[in-house]
């Protein structure tokens, strides 16, 4: 057994150790809003956070996560009113939608480290997650909005 | 409860997935025959509208969501018409079934085809709301007047909403389509504006589900191995250590498959686990040995080569006017031009899955799909079951780019729940949909134009070569159809004394399929770096050249030419090739983007203006290069699309063109060596990254024009702007993409 923190509650999964984290969630505990993408780490879909790092859960095997606290688009926010998620939805960024769970989780990480962060600050957390719709533009401008709006840095 | 068509009702019902008291409204239409189904005349039943008595309208979105806003477009439409309070709708998805007339969502076709029809199905449901209350009240229907969910009497202010009319507006009989009053423009209060996308919530919390996110009891996770070159079977196969591997439970033969291939699954070993890792993991194990295929000689980059010489020989002639051979003979200069572009692949995000259920001889399949009808028919046909027997349930898309109009993932997914007796996910990898898919054509351009002693050009050769689609379905087709060289090629707008339009042989060997905006992608990068080329030799400023070659303001009819044009399966007389709307996005664009202003050394713009699925739009695209680095620093995009649902959505969609047009330009590139696609996932098939794509802004012409496409029309002018402003600001003429083989990017 594998014991984790998952989304604020304790869990534990008998799988096998090598099972990357994105099948144990997905398949397992039923949280599918972690999506795949790419299985190597390559375009972002399956961001979650592992102690408030975003990590990509693809290439990250269950055995690494034990002990630790794992949130997910599902526990980010109770109702989807993160400043990140609201600002998501003022700017129209999602098309397809497939890729912004993990481009909120990026984001949200981005952020709870660096609350003012410039374009620079922004295209290095934000070039690991791939939009192949073409949001760039709003993600970017969604996260700057959040940034205006930080006041002290607290989210 | 209605008696209205008792049959159909229930169905329409099961289909919207709502139970109960639920009444349909707009439920027959007489007289509306859509000349644009795909099929038959059964579709004279047409069911979108439902409304709850607490006054809960839902509208059926038959097209599939994969990001373009349709779940979102079409029902505001709808709701418009119906004079509904958008709060109060409810989208539902339809089901796979042939009355809607065609659920193919590819051809940026969905609000293009169904504008009006959605129009048609609100004012209908209105009518018979407003007829409903008028006999309610013993009135004069001419009293009576629809607006925010209720059916007012004018002149005595009695009201009464949607929901307590909905049972007895459902008993009437559904109105003449002569008879329906529609709004007018000014009266809009939803058409024109920019509504948020209805599942705008569900995609920000992870809630969405799509179809990777299946999932059901006893479910099976398939993984399968399909062959690396196309035509080849199984030769042999030993999986006795694929089933070794925690999880695994099955291991299952997918059935053999000759070329041609068109819709069907390919063939392979499927490895169905408890979870997708252990289906992946098993799969590993696997050995296989295939057997040959006559595909197994083929390399892109010696096809290439063969297909740049062809292009430089006569071709068959299919479009003619003058003569181009004898203009091009007496011209006092002349300038020639050969390109090239490689196989590409769409690369949704979200990679293919379908799930399947199959009980007591029917089979009930949920996919992210463009094509829900083409599963039902194909896998009908695989199974050797009746359509009705296959139900087809449409998720949201992780994008689609034309990949999953394809049935094939959904075909694999009912025969292994048939062969298993479980319900069955197909998960396809990254390296799945890489390496099996249905290729944008390979393909070479080449254009020879001749100026007379005027200083006009005059005289124009261009010829064409790239497998055609129609191979992937008969195994034989060696040159383009007539609708592929109607897309951006044998249809050119330009006003030529002498024009000879021909193509060249090119063979088939990987399935060729549509990627957003098909053709259109090589053609509009050809065409639109020639006309740049020879503005450069004429020493005229592009936007000059550019209205040249367009002309007067005329309509352009290739068909007396000699072609049979297809327009994009619409009228040539509602939807014309325009010159005067090609020159009005070309000059928006240009005046926005301010492309005559004089730049830094080594920057500078380029542009360039294509016309496709009967839309317009202009790109100027601005870069700086350094040294042997290219970097894009700003785009503007026109777009005339006609009339505009969602302009927001438009905006997007353009926004997501560009951002399509500079991965394929700067870095597409699908190679084969040995039959077999040579890339795999995103580090040897990159996509644009967010710190590649620079500001952009959309500029929509207001139009009254009915509704054009939307999807794909932004992606044609994109590869050409770009190469063009690499040649104004570095002197360096980029002719074989993609753009990495000559810059770094």
């Amino acid at each position: 057994m594998i014991p984790f923190k998952l989304n604020d509650k304790n869990v534990e999964v008998d799988v096998q150790p090598d099972m990357p984290l994105l099948w144990v969630l997905r398949d397992l505990m039923g949280l599918t809003g972690t999506k795949y993408g790419c299985g190597m780490a390559q375009c972002g879909a399956c961001t979650v956070h592992l102690d408030g790092t975003a990590v990509r859960s693809c290439t990250l095997p269950v055995s690494a996560v034990q002990g630790k606290s794992v949130t997910t688009i599902e526990g980010l926010s109770d109702d989807g009113d993160h400043p990140l998620q609201i600002a998501w939805a003022e700017h129209k960024v999602p098309q397809c939608g497939y890729c912004q769970c993990g481009q909120i989780m990026s984001a949200a990480a981005l952020l709870s480290s660096n609350p003012k962060p410039d374009d620079t600050a922004i295209d290095n957390a934000m070039q690991g997650n791939i939009c192949r719709c073409g949001t760039y533009p709003r993600i970017k401008a969604a996260i700057k909005s959040v940034a205006a709006k930080k006041v002290g840095g607290a989210v | 409860m209605s008696t209205l068509q008792n049959v159909s009702r229930r169905k329409f019902l099961k289909g919207m997935g709502i139970t109960g008291s639920a009444l349909v409204l707009g439920a027959a239409l007489p007289g509306w025959a859509p000349v644009w189904a795909q099929s038959n005349k059964a579709s004279e039943l047409n069911l979108f509208v439902a409304i709850d008595a607490d006054g809960t309208v839902s509208i059926v979105c038959h097209r599939s969501e994969m990001g373009q806003g349709i779940r979102t477009g079409l029902p505001q439409v709808v709701a418009d018409e119906l004079m509904a309070d958008w709060q109060k709708v409810k989208v539902v998805q339809g089901l796979a079934d042939e009355r809607y007339g065609s659920q193919n969502t590819d051809g940026s076709r969905s609000v293009r085809h169904f504008y009006q029809t959605m129009r048609e199905m609100g004012a209908s449901a209105r009518t018979m709301l407003e007829q409903a209350a008028a006999n309610r009240w013993q009135v004069p229907l001419s009293e009576v007047a629809a607006k925010d969910h209720q059916v007012w009497h004018k002149p005595s202010g009695k009201h009464a909403g949607f929901g307590e009319l909905a049972a007895d507006a459902a008993a009437l009989p559904a109105p003449d389509i002569s008879a329906l009053s529609f709004k007018s423009k000014a009266d809009f209060v939803y058409i024109g504006k920019d509504l948020p996308i209805v599942d705008m919530h569900d995609i920000i919390t992870g809630q969405a589900q799509y179809g990777q996110d299946m999932r059901m009891d006893n479910m099976l996770y398939a993984s399968i191995e399909r062959s690396p070159v196309i035509g080849a079977n199984i030769d042999s196969l030993d999986d006795a250590e694929a089933r070794k591997v925690p999880g695994v439970v099955k291991v299952i033969r997918m059935p053999e498959q000759n070329i041609p291939v068109g819709f069907s699954s390919l063939p392979g070993v499927a490895v169905l686990a408890s979870n997708t890792w252990a289906a992946m993991q098993g799969r590993k194990k696997l050995n296989i040995s295939w057997q040959q295929s006559p595909h197994g000689e083929h390399d892109s980059a010696a096809f290439q080569q063969t297909l740049n010489k062809r292009v430089q020989e006569p071709g068959r002639v299919f479009r003619s006017v003058g003569d181009a051979y004898a203009g091009l003979a007496n011209a006092v200069q002349t300038h020639e031009a050969q390109y090239s572009m490689p196989y590409l692949i769409h690369a949704p995000m979200e990679p293919p899955a379908a799930t399947a259920v199959f009980n007591d001889g029917e089979v009930e399949i949920w996919s992210c799909t463009q094509n829900p009808q083409s599963i039902q028919n194909t896998v009908a046909q695989v199974l050797g079951i009746e359509k009705d027997k296959v139900t087809v349930h449409v998720t949201l898309l992780g994008g689609g780019f034309g990949r999953k109009s394809k049935a094939d993932y959904s075909v694999e997914a009912a025969i292994l729940a048939k062969a298993s007796g479980q319900p069955v996910k197909v998960v396809w990898s990254r390296e799945d949909e890489i390496r099996h898919g249905y290729y944008h054509a390979i393909s070479a351009q080449y254009f020879q134009a001749g100026v007379d002693d005027s200083g006009r050009v005059s005289s124009w050769v261009q010829r064409t070569a790239f497998p055609s689609i129609g191979w992937t379905f008969n195994g034989t087709a060696d040159e383009p159809s007539d609708g592929e060289l109607s897309l951006g090629f044998g249809d050119l707008p330009f006003a030529l004394d002498n024009l000879s339009c021909e193509t060249q042989k090119a063979e088939g060997h990987l399935r060729i399929g549509w990627v957003r905006s098909v053709s259109n992608i090589h053609h509009g990068f050809a065409i639109g770096s020639f006309v740049d080329e020879l503005a450069a030799k004429l020493e005229k400023p592009p936007r000059q050249m550019w209205h040249e070659l367009l002309g007067p303001d005329r309509m352009v009819d290739p068909e007396p030419e000699g072609f049979k044009y297809s327009n994009y399966g619409d009228p040539k007389e509602t939807f014309p090739i325009d010159t005067k709307r090609l020159k009005a996005v070309l000059d928006l664009a240009a005046d926005k983007a301010g492309i005559e202003v004089p730049q830094k050394a080594g920057e500078a713009w380029g542009i360039s203006v294509h016309r496709s699925f009967v839309s317009y739009v202009a790109i100027a695209t601005k870069v700086k290069v350094e040294g042997k680095k290219v970097k894009v620093l700003e785009m503007h995009c026109a777009a005339d699309c006609g009339t505009v649902v969602n302009p927001d959505r438009v905006k997007a969609q353009m926004e997501g063109a560009m951002i399509f047009g500079l991965s394929l330009a700067l870095m597409g590139e699908i190679s084969v060596k040995e039959g077999a696609v040579q890339q795999s996932n995103f580090h040897d098939y990159p996509l644009l990254r967010i710190q590649q794509c620079p500001p952009m802004q959309v500029h929509l012409i207001a139009s009254d024009a009915p509704p054009g496409g939307v999807g794909e029309p932004g992606v044609p002018p994109v590869a050409a702007s770009l190469a063009n402003a690499i040649y104004r600001a570095s002197g360096k003429r980029i002719r074989h993409l993609p753009i990495n083989k000559h810059l770094q990017v």
